[in-house]
C-alpha cells in the first residue's frame, strides 16, 4: 500500500479537496457572486453584469499573475502602478506623435515594462534593499520620467493615439460592443503562467525561492536570474495593460494605474497566495481576481453606497488571509496526522 | 598517500568577509575513497570551509583544485556540475513544498521534449520516497506529502537522501547527525562508508568522537579558522583526537570541569561547609 499511495495518481477524496488551498478561493468567490447576483438581480447575471467585471478582471488580472509569482518567491512589486501609465505614454508617444507603424510603438510600449522589471530585480538582487523599498522608489522615478517626458516633449500629460483598424481589433476592441478583447489576452496569460507555475520544472525554482533562498541557491537554482525574470515578468505585463488601454481609449494620460497596485495584491491575496512567499497558486490568483471584479462591479448594479464595496473588499481580504493560514495548517497537519 | 592526484585540494586557502579572517592558509586533500573528518569547535570555520568548497562562497587567496586541475565556482550549481553534492548544516528544505518537489530543486525531473518540458511529480515523487525509505524512515510513503509536516529528523533525512542520490564524486555532509535518532544516525554513518566504497571522496562535520572515530580515515582539525592538525587514521590515539575535538583543548581538564559543577550543584552546602578544611 505504501508503494502505492507513493507512486498513484492523488486521490480526489473530500478531505483532498478541502485541503487544496483553492478550496477556500472558490468558496469566497460563489459566496461573493451569490450575494451580488442576489441583489443585482438578473442584470447583473446577464451580459451586461458579465461583461463589467469580466472587464475588470482582465485588466487588473493580467497584472495579479506575475505580482503572484513574484509573492510566491518573496518579493514585491509595486513599480507596476507606474509602469500601466508609462507604457501607455511610450506607445501613444511612438505611435501618435512621432507617427511611428502600430508594432514599433507596441514593442517601445512593452520595453519600458521589461526595462523597469530588469531595473527592479537588479536593485533587488544586488542590494540587500527589501523589494518592497526598491520597487516603491523605481515607481516614483519612472512616474516623474513619464510626466517629465511627456511635458518636454508633447506639453501635455496627455497624448492621443488614433491606431489602425487591425491593432484596434487585437488589442482594444469590445466584442459584441460589450466585451473588451483583454479579457481573451487575460486566458492566454493564465495558460502561459499556469504552464511556467506548474506544469514546467521552472515552477519548482519559484516556490524554492520564496520557501528558502538561501537553500534554493545551495541547491542549484540560478536565483539572481530567476528573480530578474520574475520582475521582467510582472513589468512586461503591467506594460501589455499599459498598451492595450492606449488602444482601447486611443489616449494616453500620466496620471492613473495607481490602483493596480493595491488592486493587484489584493486579487493574488485573496486567491491564496502567502504574503510571506513558498506558496500559492495560478488557480487561487484568477480566483482572487475574480472574486475582486464580482465585488468592484457588483456595488453599482446592487445600487450599494460605494463605500460598502470598499468595506467588502477589506473584509474580504481579511477572511481571505485568516482561511489561508487555517488551509495552510491543515494542509501540513495532514503529514502528521495521518498515520 | 595514493599515485592519484586527490579528487579535490585546497592550496593555501583564505576566506574573508571584509575585516574578519575565518579561514587562513588552508591546505587539504581528499582522495577516492576517503572519508575527511572535518573536527573543531563552534565557530572554527568548517562550514565556512565547506561552503568554499561548494561554490557558494569563493575563496579571497588561494587555490582550489579537482583531480589535479584547478577549478573556479563562481555559484554552487557549478560544483555540483562538478559532482559535488552537500548537505548544509542549515536549511536544505522547502516546509512549504511536497517530498518530491523539495527533492529535487535545482535537478528537475522532466517529461515531454524541447520546451514544452514537463515536471515529472510521479518519478520525483517516487525517487524521492525510495530514497527516504531507503533511510529506514517507512513512514514516508507519499510525495505529496508537505516537507514541514516531517519531523525535524525526518527533514534531515530528506536532505542527505537527496545530496546521496545527486552526489557523483564528492559527498559534503556538515553535522548531517545533529539532529537524528540512533538508528538514523548509523544509518548516515553506514551510508558515508558506502559512498566511500564506491569511490566517493566524502567530507564529514561532526562534533561526536564517536561518529568520527567510527568512519574518518582522515583528520583535519580547525581551531579559530587554521588548520591545527591533518593526519591519517592510526596517526594518533583517541584520546588526543578527542582533545582536539575540544579546540585543543584537554578533554580530561574539561571532565574535571564538568564533574566540578556537577557536585556544586547536587551537594547540600553544609556537605561542601564540611569537607572544606
Ligand atoms: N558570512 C559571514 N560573514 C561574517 N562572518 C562570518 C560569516 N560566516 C561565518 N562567519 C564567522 O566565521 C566563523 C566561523 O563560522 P562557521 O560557521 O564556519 O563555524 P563552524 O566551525 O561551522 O561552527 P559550528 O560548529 O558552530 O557549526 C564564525 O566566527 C562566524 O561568525
Ligand atoms: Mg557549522
Amino acid at each position: 500500500m505504501a508503494a502505492l499511495s507513493a507512486t498513484g495518481r492523488r486521490r480526489a477524496t473530500l478531505g483532498g479537496l478541502v485541503r487544496r488551498p483553492e478550496t477556500g478561493s472558490l468558496l469566497g468567490f460563489v459566496v461573493v457572486y451569490v450575494f451580488f447576483a442576489v441583489l443585482g438581480g438578473a442584470v447583473f447575471l446577464g451580459a451586461p453584469g458579465w461583461s463589467s467585471w469580466l472587464n475588470i478582471a482582465a485588466e487588473v488580472g493580467i497584472i495579479a499573475l506575475p505580482v503572484g509569482l513574484l509573492m510566491i518567491a518573496g518579493e514585491f512589486d509595486l513599480s507596476v502602478g507606474s509602469v500601466v501609465p508609462a507604457a501607455s505614454m511610450m506607445t501613444a508617444m511612438l505611435g501618435g506623435h512621432y507617427e511611428m507603424p502600430a508594432l514599433v510603438a507596441i514593442l517601445g510600449g512593452l520595453a519600458v515594462g521589461l526595462v523597469v522589471g530588469w531595473v527592479n530585480g537588479l536593485l533587488v538582487t544586488r542590494t540587500t534593499i527589501p523589494s518592497l523599498i526598491v520597487t516603491i522608489g523605481v515607481m516614483f522615478a519612472v512616474m516623474g520620467l513619464t510626466l517629465g517626458f511627456a511635458v518636454l516633449i508633447k506639453g501635455s500629460t496627455s497624448v492621443s493615439y488614433v491606431p489602425d483598424p487591425l491593432t484596434k481589433s487585437l488589442l482594444g476592441r469590445f466584442i459584441n460592443g460589450m466585451f473588451n478583447v483583454s479579457i481573451l489576452w487575460w486566458a492566454g496569460f493564465v495558460a502561459a503562467f499556469y504552464y511556467f507555475l506548474h506544469v514546467s520544472p521552472l515552477g519548482n525554482w519559484v516556490f524554492a525561492l520564496g520557501g528558502d533562498a538561501e537553500s534554493a541557491r545551495n541547491a542549484g537554482v540560478p536565483t539572481t536570474k530567476l528573480s530578474i525574470g520574475l520582475f521582467m515578468m510582472s513589468g512586461f505585463a503591467a506594460a501589455f495593460v499599459g498598451v492595450a488601454q492606449v488602444m482601447t481609449y486611443q489616449t494616453a494620460q500620466v496620471a492613473g494605474g495607481q490602483s493596480f497596485i493595491f488592486n493587484s495584491i489584493m486579487c493574488v491575496v485573496i486567491g491564496g497566495v502567502l504574503l510571506t512567499g513558498g506558496a500559492g497558486s495560478i488557480v487561487g490568483i484568477v480566483l482572487g481576481t475574480m472574486t475582486f471584479a464580482v465585488v468592484n462591479q457588483g456595488i453599482f448594479f446592487a445600487a450599494l453606497d460605494p463605500n460598502i464595496g470598499s468595506i467588502i473588499i477589506g473584509v474580504l481580504l481579511l477572511i481571505a488571509v485568516l482561511s489561508n493560514d487555517i488551509f495552510r495548517a491543515l494542509a501540513l497537519s495532514y503529514a502528521t496526522r495521518k498515520k | 598517500m595514493s599515485a592519484q592526484p586527490a579528487i579535490i585540494e585546497l592550496q593555501n586557502v583564505d576566506k574573508s568577509f571584509g575585516p574578519i579572517d575565518v579561514l587562513m592558509d588552508i591546505s587539504l586533500k581528499v582522495h577516492a575513497g576517503e572519508v575527511l573528518c572535518l573536527l573543531g569547535d563552534n565557530g572554527a570555520g568548517k562550514s565556512t570551509l565547506i561552503k568554499t568548497l561548494c561554490g557558494v562562497y569563493t575563496p579571497t587567496r588561494g587555490k582550489m583544485l579537482m583531480d589535479g586541475k584547478e577549478v573556479h565556482f563562481a555559484r554552487p550549481r557549478d560544483a555540483q556540475e562538478a559532482g559535488i553534492s552537500t548537505v548544509h548544516q542549515f536549511g536544505g528544505t522547502f516546509p512549504l513544498m511536497s517530498i518530491g518537489r523539495s527533492f529535487f530543486v535545482g535537478v528537475e525531473p522532466t517529461k515531454g521534449w524541447g520546451p514544452f518540458k514537463r515536471f515529472d511529480r510521479k518519478t520525483a515523487n517516487a525517487i524521492a520516497v525510495q530514497a527516504v525509505q531507503d533511510f529506514g524512515i517507512t513512514r514516508i510513503d507519499d510525495g505529496d506529502r508537505l516537507v514541514g509536516g516531517l519531523s525535524g529528523g525526518e527533514r534531515q533525512s530528506l536532505a542527505i537522501a537527496r545530496a546521496v542520490h545527486f552526489g557523483a564524486r564528492v559527498l559534503i555532509l556538515d553535522e548531517p547527525t545533529a539532529a537524528l535518532g540512533v538508528k538514523q544516525a548509523s544509518h548516515v554513518l553506514r551510508i558515508v562508508n558506502e559512498a566511500k566504497k564506491r569511490g566517493l571522496a566524502v567530507i564529514f562535520i561532526t562534533h561526536q568522537v564517536m561518529h568520527a572515530l567510527a568512519v574518518g580515515d582522515h583528520f583535519a582539525v580547525l581551531i579559530r579558522g587554521r588548520l591545527a592538525a591533518n593526519f591519517m587514521k592510526g596517526e594518533k590515539s583517541r584520546e588526543e583526537i578527542t582533545d582536539l575535538m575540544a579546540g585543543g583543548e584537554d578533554m580530561a581538564t574539561l571532565e574535571a570541569q564538568i564533574a566540578g559543577a556537577d557536585t556544586e550543584l547536587h551537594s547540600p552546602a553544609h556537605a561542601r561547609a564540611a569537607a572544606k578544611p
